[in-house]
């Protein structure tokens, strides 16, 4: 199995507010969202999914409520509340800031190279 | 960032935790369902899809477990810490059992006794702004704290400018009569501004008003709280009614508040102004009052004391015959009612203390085994990545579950062994210290028992954590550890055990002199035969029966009827019995030796005809008291041993004159006889000069009768009682009791008594302890030495070489611990030097003799393992590593 990209640390959570942006979605459907958004290059761990949602839930960003699937079971799904919007676009631009600063950083490198 | 609405949902999370949980499982189903689903429509078995799914989300605990820690609280972890630390004493329900208990037995005694300390030391008083109260008295050569006299009362009360206010009160006993029953009750006479010299209000009625207590004024009388609830049933119109008291009308002008206590006069049942001047307050050198004073704003009581002195200087001047040599004494008015069971207090919350040290060190010892057989699991949890804090943290958890369930059990038998230690005190006794009642469980006593618990906690859980902070976790897990963890632990924990033997012997050798204390006390020459010996107080009330006719008639009268009661060997009449009051002095003068004025005190006893010969006194030489004693013959003194070798030193004292500071004709008597001393004072006070009258020559209203029986005096006491009581209305019987039990419940007896046992039970629980920790550590040293022991053996040790080698080991921490020990308990000794009775604080022989018990003990608790060291077998012993 070829190694896979790991999810750079603090962008769980990033990943998981603009999946549900879209959409409410159970956490199966974040985790299936996300790896077919990223071309199966990005994979959601379970064991780091299910507590980022808790830190997300606690913090007010997302809230939950049980639905109906389409599979017709009982589900948990997560909808972005108003602060989750919020606070989205305060990582999002963290985030591309950081982005911007370490394309800077290789461009840099491989002029210098 | 993390605002209320955060905190919040994190405490719903918490008190909906079963909520979470299932819903967090019902979703991780879920996301596996969906998972297997799709794999099966990828073309995978329904079992094998999911197997993977399975296979693929992962350990479903640690995920659970995580998503917990995120929404959990810290104290989440903490729960964990004791849930663990729970299953762990549960594990070894042995080890926390004993843990506990001696836990308990440490923290339980250090409280109980701690209660007491509470009461008596530091809330003695139940009076508004006790501290500056102050115990005002005079002073003489014989007597430190001596009564005042009335008419210096007048004076100094005229002439201090320290004080606030100074009030005097004096027991007194009298026959109330409510309704158609006359009962004797104990009494005390104050002066005007007594109750609110101590800042106390009536809690009905009134006080009395100054002025009150002159001569001549009117009867009334204030009840106390205990004796209006019992004998007038609480009844609210008491006030203003008349009661009779030894036959005169008394007007009841109030009641005591409930904990209302004047321990002085602990027992009074009524409390009347001073009024006439009794005949023997007619003189300026009669002394029956005692002062209590309240302070000026300022004022020191040693300033109050220098005041006094002065006045009483002048009164010196004023009046030399009556006031030679008569000083003041001012004292804190706590001092003198607790003063003298504070150092035996002090000893006993030090004894209490040292039993707690040691079985906290016990325990911690016990915790450093356990850590040590824990080793492996201590290295897996830290190897697994457990940080050194949350480890120790585990440790604290541990000793804390520990220390509170040892607290909770040691509060409990701290309150048993409270109201057990209260019971203890004869009535006689508790009456004196009213601040008895206020031992118990209560905010002082749980703080105590709280810090104590912390410091047994901090010490418990220190020892491994010590430990645990120098041990590396590598060289744990590596079985190459275990010699040099070994040695550490060995040395850590022999330190230990030296501490406990130490403390062992410390608290040995204190029970050991005070217990020698108590025998030489009980075991005291009082010179005289104290069995089969029956005693009872009584009083003339009767006005018309108080004339010396009247009273030589009802002594002759007690005679005959007591004497021909069944069992009655003999019986006499005495002013004071023995072994009862340092009182009743007199001052004389012996003719034709020098004399300068000085107060010859000796004490005075107003005897019957019987009474020497019937408490059995030793007669020297001469004659006894007899019938013909009285005003129609020659007057005559016995005198005791004492007074013989102090006024006729070296001389023959029948015949010789003895006379008041004046000489006065009247006053002179020729001593007929000699008697050996009987111990009239306190069991631990020094013998005094006495001297015995005819109590036919100068008859006394209040007086005592000590019978001789034939058989069970403890029997006769109730038939003699009424015997009396049948004589007279008017004569009250009280106090019955038999003279053993007169003697063992003496103050003295009871405090020296309850040290010893206490500090005797303190010292049998420290050996206790100290020998099992001694064995423990030997055990455990010999059972880590068995590979040591094998290869010695196999290079051709002898069994017997073994056994001395441990038995070494042990004899060296033992004698470590002892010689230690002797030098601490010397200096224990000495600074409880005030509660030896007979006995030196360095005595040679208690000091040995129980060096000898502890040394015996722990030899006894090293031969066992001493002899397992020497029965193992190298063979196995080798093979087993």
């Amino acid at each position: 199995m070829a190694a896979k990209p790991e999810l750079m640390p603090g962008t769980l959570d990033l990943l998981i507010l603009q999946t549900l942006k879209r959409a409410p979605l159970h956490g199966y459907g974040i985790a299936q969202s996300i790896r077919r958004t990223s071309d199966d290059v990005l994979t959601v761990e379970e064991g780091s999914l299910y507590p980022a949602l808790q830190r997300l839930l606690l913090q007010g960003w997302v809230k939950a409520e049980w639905k109906t699937s389409e599979t017709n079971r009982r589900a948990r799904y997560y909808t972005l509340t108003a602060a989750g919007r919020k606070q989205l676009g305060i990582e999002l631009s963290k985030f591309e800031r950081m982005v911007e600063a370490m394309g800077r950083v290789l461009r840099d490198a491989e002029e210098a190279g | 960032m993390k605002g209320a609405g955060y905190f919040w949902r994190k405490v719903k999370l918490l008190l909906g935790r079963e909520t979470f949980a299932t819903e967090l499982d019902e979703e991780m189903a879920f996301h596996r369902a969906q998972m297997a689903k799709e794999l099966e429509e990828g073309g995978m078995t329904a079992e094998s899809a999911r197997a993977a799914a399975m296979r693929q989300f992962g350990n479903a605990t640690r995920m659970r477990e995580r998503s917990h820690e995120v929404v959990g609280f810290r104290a989440e972890t903490v729960a964990q810490d004791l849930r663990y630390a729970m299953r762990q004493l549960r594990k070894n329900p042995g080890f926390a059992v004993t843990a506990i208990l001696m836990l308990a037995l440490g923290i339980g005694a250090s409280t109980a006794i701690f209660g007491f300390v509470d009461a008596a030391l530091i809330q003695p008083l139940p009076y508004a702004q006790q501290s500056r109260l102050v115990d005002v008295d005079e002073s003489a050569a014989l007597f430190p704290r001596s009564n005042m006299s009335r008419d210096d009362y007048d004076d100094w009360k005229r002439m201090n400018t320290t004080l606030q206010s100074l009030d005097v009160y004096t027991g007194m006993g009298y026959l109330l009569r409510t309704g158609t029953v006359s009962e004797p009750v104990s009494a005390a006479r104050v002066s005007d501004g007594f109750f609110h010299t101590l800042g106390v209000q009536p809690m009905l009625g009134r006080d009395f008003r100054p002025g009150e207590d002159k001569p001549g004024g009117a009867k009334i009388v204030i009840l106390g709280y205990g004796t209006w609830m019992a004998r007038f049933g609480g009844r609210q119109d008491v006030i203003g009614q008349q009661i009779g008291l030894s036959g005169d009308p008394y007007t009841v002008v109030g009641v005591l508040p409930r904990n209302f206590a004047f321990a002085p006069r602990g027992g009074a049942e009524v409390w009347v102004p001073l009024l006439d001047k009794s005949g023997c307050e007619q003189r300026r050198s009669c002394h029956n009052l005692d002062g209590v004073g309240r302070l000026r704003d300022g004022v020191t009581a040693d300033q109050a004391r220098a005041d006094l002195k002065k006045i009483a200087a002048q009164l010196m001047i004023q009046y030399p015959g009556s006031n030679a040599g008569q000083s003041a004494s001012v004292q804190p008015l706590s001092e003198q009612i607790v003063g003298k069971v504070r150092p035996i207090l002090l000893t006993l919350l030090a004894g209490a203390g040292l039993l707690l040290l040691i079985a906290c060190v016990n325990v911690a010892s016990l915790l450093l085994v356990r850590s040590e057989s824990r080793r492996r699991e201590i290295a897996v949890r830290g190897a697994l990545g457990a940080t050194p804090v949350r480890l120790l943290r585990q440790f604290v958890t541990e000793s804390l579950l520990l220390a509170v369930a040892g607290c909770g059990t040691g509060v409990a038998a701290a309150a048993v062994m409270m109201s057990m230690l209260r019971s203890l005190f004869p009535k006689q006794i508790a009456d004196g210290a009213p601040f008895l009642k206020n031992v118990g469980l209560n905010a002082h006593t749980w703080v105590f028992a709280g810090v104590v618990t912390l410091l047994a906690m901090a010490l418990m859980a220190l020892t491994p954590a010590l430990r645990l902070a120098v041990r590396d976790i590598h060289e744990a897990l590596s079985e190459g550890g275990r010699t040099a963890a070994g040695r550490f632990w060995r040395r850590l924990g022999a330190n230990l055990v030296v501490v406990e033997l130490t403390i062992a012997m410390v608290l040995l050798a204190g029970a050991g002199l005070l217990g020698k204390s108590l025998y030489r006390l009980l075991h005291v020459d009082i010179g005289f035969d104290p069995e089969h010996l029956a005693t009872v107080q009584l009083m003339m009330t009767d006005p018309a029966g108080q004339k010396p006719e009247q009273l030589k008639a009802l002594y002759r009268e007690i005679d005959t009827r007591v004497g021909s009661l069944p069992g009655v060997e003999s019986l006499g009449l005495t002013t004071d019995l023995p072994v009862q009051c340092f009182c009743d002095t007199d001052w004389i003068r012996i003719p034709g030796k020098p004399f300068h004025g000085e107060h010859n005190d000796v004490m005075e006893r107003d005897i019957g005809p019987g009474y020497l010969r019937t408490v059995g006194a030793k007669l020297i030489e001469g004659r006894m008291m007899t019938a013909e004693d009285d005003e129609n013959h020659p007057r005559t003194t016995i005198i005791n041993q004492t007074f013989a070798r102090k006024y006729f030193p070296g001389e023959d004292p029948l015949g010789k004159m003895v006379g008041d500071p004046k000489l006065s004709p009247k006053s002179m008597r020729q001593v007929v006889g000699v008697v050996g001393d009987v111990r009239e004072a306190a069991l631990d006070d020094q013998p005094l000069p006495v001297e015995y009258f005819s109590i036919y020559d100068g008859p006394d209203n209040f007086f005592a009768l000590a019978v001789r029986t034939r058989g069970d005096e403890r029997a006769l006491l109730p038939e003699l009682v009424k015997t009396l009581r049948a004589i007279s209305p008017n004569l009250g019987a009280y106090g019955e009791i038999t003279m053993e039990q007169q003697i063992s419940q003496s103050p003295t007896a009871v405090l020296h008594q309850l040290s010893a046992y206490l500090v005797g039970g303190f010292a049998v629980l420290a050996l206790v302890l100290g020998v099992v920790g001694l064995y423990g550590v030997v055990a455990y040293s010999v059972s880590q030495r068995t590979r040591e022991i094998g290869v010695r053996m196999a290079l051709g040790a002898q069994r017997g070489a073994v056994h001395r080698m441990v038995l070494r080991e042990a004899g060296l921490l033992a004698g470590i611990g002892i010689a230690m020990g002797l030098g601490l308990s010397i200096g224990a000794s000495v600074a409880m030097k005030s509660l030896l009775f007979g006995v030196r604080a360095w005595d040679v022989s208690t000091l040995g003799g129980v060096a000898v018990v502890l040394g015996g003990f722990a030899l006894l608790a090293s031969f066992i393992p001493a002899r397992r060291a020497a029965r193992v077998n190298p063979v196995e012993a080798l093979r087993a590593e």
